[in-house]
């Protein structure tokens, strides 16, 4: 656990010696409502070459080709689904960094609810059982009395 | 020569930890009080050992001894001291070597510390640990072997990566390997008691003070590696839902969860089966943590551990002591008895619901983090699970907690009256309502961070309503405050901070949406409007240092014409290893950041240069201190103070003591 981010820096640092940088100057579009849109559309795009970057933050040239490609697509007067269908078209659902909900993919969107409602169902299933049963003393008496000096006078 | 005196310790510490392994446990089957005593003595020494193997590779470190193969590839003879006694653990071998280091200072820890508890009981905790150390022993010296040594060695080394060469990353490890092992302790304890059929409120009040300690250090851990991201990554994000950084929260949710139920545990005897089903989760999930990092399946080429046999051998760990652990907890659950009953409506009733939603937040993020493995391995297919994801399904698990968290700390055991709570908490909410209304109106800005910084505000308010109605309440004068406050436990103002160090982390990234940034390409000289402070690029500077060179864009930070700070981003190039860095420059006005950093520069001075305004950002990591400043003071409540126990048994029974 050496760093969080230092295995994608390291594999990025090699592949660009010169580093470029995120979202240059350059790219950015005169239109501040197209490259607001641009930024938002770049930050669930992922950066092919790099581990779960988004283009957005990453330093790639691939990311920078990817920036601009998305630029060129507004400008042209597509929607942020067209775009991201184009997108998926070319490079697969890898690209999303929110995955889409498919066959593939209900049992990950599901997990949550799944597992909130099975631990749900579970405590209600041990309540039951336990509301069934008489409350067991396990500690001996000797028990009980080492437990109370042990918890000294705080009873909070 | 001491290299290879540290190897052959190694080998001994395993010997050593293989004999206690099976001595204690056999010794506590048979009541033989002799063989349960091997094991803290066999602790301590084993700690000596790998102490001492430890010390022989730092040495090799600290004298650039480039015969041994893990300090030529990670070390430099020109890198400063510092980075060559931390250097020893930012590498594989090295800081798997760091990680059983830790585990048997939690084993002499325990061997020392414990000796209240009972023998059997104290007795399978170590053979337990034993039996982990054994495992990562045996991984060390097969595959992993940090004293290799070569025939010829080279004139110089290849440095230790720049991105490595930080005194912020210098700390993180440790600190995360004493939270990710010091769950050990509480998985050794659950396994031991589950060996030994003592699961009782004595389990809970000895496995809480580990859990505290590995929790704290988790805390810190995670918040110092979130800080050193932000600040050398270059775009000042914190935080990205990488599965390495998932790695690390996940045993700190358990964490979180387990703090929380052996609470139940201890003054209610309930929730038995639970707690040690969560003990063993903890170190479970830190097992997984360290087999996704360490075997290099998330990265496949990109990872430098990505040696398979590494990976298949830490696999094999893990299906061992998690499946082994389980498979005993399914033989032995059935035998726990039920504890004191409680009513829904209650503090124990408050934890579970907490205990349900941490652990739904946990499988979310485990679910989310190994679901595209999972997938590429059945289907073929390949998807990405990144922030989108995580921003939509564990924000919303944990808004509700949140919520609940004042309740659960105002809530009596057994039964409470939620109205009554909901009363005492109504100044509270009215509070943040207003705080949410100014803000709304003062600041304006995206919705959601108007209400998270209203739930942040609530919830640091709703932590201190039970301490403040404890202090205040009948008759309000220094001398009674005063005096009422060391009445009470410091456990209560523990559990208070550490509520309220979360509400202020939440307040900090709650805030994240009144940032401002501008990328823009600067000339020397030129001004830039952030936030409410104006910035002055002045000049590029080329400034030497033994280890890197650096051009440096000196910037000063004005506020209504007057200078209040200097910052220093720069753009580093590593001879050594041809690499280059960007060092952001930042300066913390109030607790606000503007951070700034710069790349590409150019010929005649031009720099790109990407600049933040950050309203509050330091309040992510103020609070992240705060909980663990909590935790500490937790720790030390006087009931869980080391020998107090023993003290009042003596008190009552002058006998002579068995030995212990």
């Amino acid at each position: 656990m050496v760093g969080a981010r230092s295995f994608i820096l390291t594999c990025l640092l090699f592949l660009v010696p010169l580093m470029a940088k995120a979202v240059e100057p350059d790219e950015i579009m005169p239109d501040p409502k197209l490259e607001a849109r641009a930024r938002a559309l770049s930050a669930e795009l992922r950066c092919m070459v790099c581990q779960n970057e988004s283009i957005d933050e990453s330093h790639a040239d691939l990311a920078r080709d990817l920036r601009l490609l998305v630029r060129e697509r507004l400008q042209a007067g597509d929607s942020d689904d067209q775009i991201r269908a184009f997108l998926v078209r070319r490079y697969g659902d890898f690209i999303l960094l929110k995955p889409p909900f498919k066959l593939e993919t209900w049992l990950l969107w599901g997990a949550p609810f799944l597992v909130l409602l099975t631990g749900a169902c579970i405590i209600l299933v041990a309540r039951r059982r336990q509301q069934s049963f008489a409350p067991a003393n396990l500690l001996s008496e000797a028990e009980r009395a080492k437990l109370d000096a042990m918890l000294g006078d705080d009873g909070s | 020569m001491i290299v290879e005196t540290g190897h052959y310790a190694l080998v001994l510490a395993l010997a050593l930890a293989l004999v206690n392994s099976i001595l204690p446990v056999w010794g506590s089957i048979k009541g033989d009080q002799h063989l349960m005593a091997v094991a803290p003595s066999a602790a301590l020494m084993g700690f000596g050992l790998v102490a001492y193997a430890y010390l022989a590779l730092t040495i090799g470190h600290v004298q650039s001894d480039f015969s041994l193969i893990n300090v030529v590839e990670n070390s430099h003879s020109a890198k400063p001291l510092i980075y060559k006694i931390t250097g020893v653990w930012g590498n594989h071998e090295g800081s798997m070597l760091l990680w059983v280091l830790v585990l048997s200072v939690f084993g002499a820890a325990v061997a020392l510390f414990s000796r209240s508890m009972p023998e059997d009981l104290r007795a399978n905790v170590l053979a337990v640990q034993s039996w982990i150390a054994a495992a990562f022993l045996l991984f060390i010296l097969l595959t992993s072997n940090p004293f290799a040594r070569l025939a010829v060695a080279p004139a110089e080394g290849n440095d230790l990566n720049p991105l490595l060469q930080d005194p912020g990353l210098a700390i993180h490890p440790p600190l995360l390997y004493l939270g990710y092992v010091g769950l050990s302790i509480t998985y050794s304890f659950a396994a031991a008691a589950l060996i030994s059929g003592r699961i009782d409120a004595v389990f809970a009040r000895f496995v809480r003070p580990w859990t505290l300690i590995a929790w704290i250090s988790l805390t810190l851990g995670i918040a110092m590696g979130s800080y050193w991201a932000y600040y050398t990554l270059g775009w000042g994000g914190f935080w990205f839902w990488d599965p390495v950084e998932n790695a690390s929260l996940m045993p700190w949710l358990a964490a979180t969860a387990l703090l929380h139920c052996t609470a139940v545990m201890e003054k209610r005897e309930a929730l038995k089966i639970w707690t040690i089903f969560l003990a063993i989760l903890a170190f479970s999930l830190s097992l997984v943590g360290t087999f996704l990092v360490r075997s290099g399946v998330l990265t496949s080429v990109h990872a430098f551990a990505s040696d398979p046999t590494r990976g298949v051998f830490i696999l094999l760990i893990l299906v061992i002591f998690i499946g082994g652990s389980f498979a005993l907890f399914a033989l032995r659950a059935g035998e726990i008895k039920q504890g004191g009953l409680f009513s829904p409506v209650s503090r124990e009733g408050a934890l579970v619901l907490n205990n349900l939603l941490l652990t739904t937040c946990c499988a979310t993020v485990f679910i989310g983090t190994l679901y595209p493995l999972a997938l590429e391995a059945v289907t073929g297919e390949k998807i990405s699970v990144g922030p989108p994801f995580f921003n939509l399904t564990f924000v919303p698990l944990f808004i509700p907690l949140f919520i609940l968290m004042p309740f659960g700390q105002l809530l009596p055991w057994k039964r409470g009256d939620l109205a009554g709570v909901a009363q005492r908490l109504a100044t509270a909410f009215a509070a943040a309502l207003i705080f949410m209304a100014v803000l709304a109106a003062w600041r304006g800005g995206p919705a959601l961070s108007v209400i998270l910084s209203g739930v942040a505000f609530y919830v640091i308010a709703g932590s201190f309503v039970d301490l403040g109605r404890r202090l205040l309440g009948g008759g309000i004068s220094a001398g009674l405050v005063s005096q009422r406050a060391r009445g009470l436990p410091r456990h209560a103002f523990g559990t208070a901070f550490a509520h309220a160090g979360i509400g202020v982390t939440l307040l900090g990234l709650a805030a994240t949406g009144w940032g401002t940034e501008k990328i823009t390409a600067l000339k020397p000289g030129e001004r830039v409007e952030i936030g409410p402070y104006e910035l002055i690029f002045e000049s590029i500077v080329p400034r030497n240092d033994p280890n890197y060179s650096e051009l440096v864009g000196r910037t000063v930070i004005r506020a209504k014409g007057a200078v209040v700070a200097t910052i220093e981003p720069a753009t580093r190039f590593y001879p050594a290893r041809g690499m280059n860095r960007s060092e952001a420059g930042i300066a913390t006005l109030g607790l606000g950041q503007v951070y700034m950093s710069i790349a590409d520069v150019a010929p005649n001075g031009v720099v790109n240069a990407r600049i933040f305004w950050k309203p509050l950002v330091a309040l992510i990591w103020i609070g992240a201190l705060i909980m663990a400043f909590g935790g500490c003071l937790s720790l030390s409540d006087r009931s869980f103070r080391v020998g107090i126990a023993r003290r009042a048994r003596k008190a009552q029974t002058p006998s002579p003591q068995p030995a212990e």
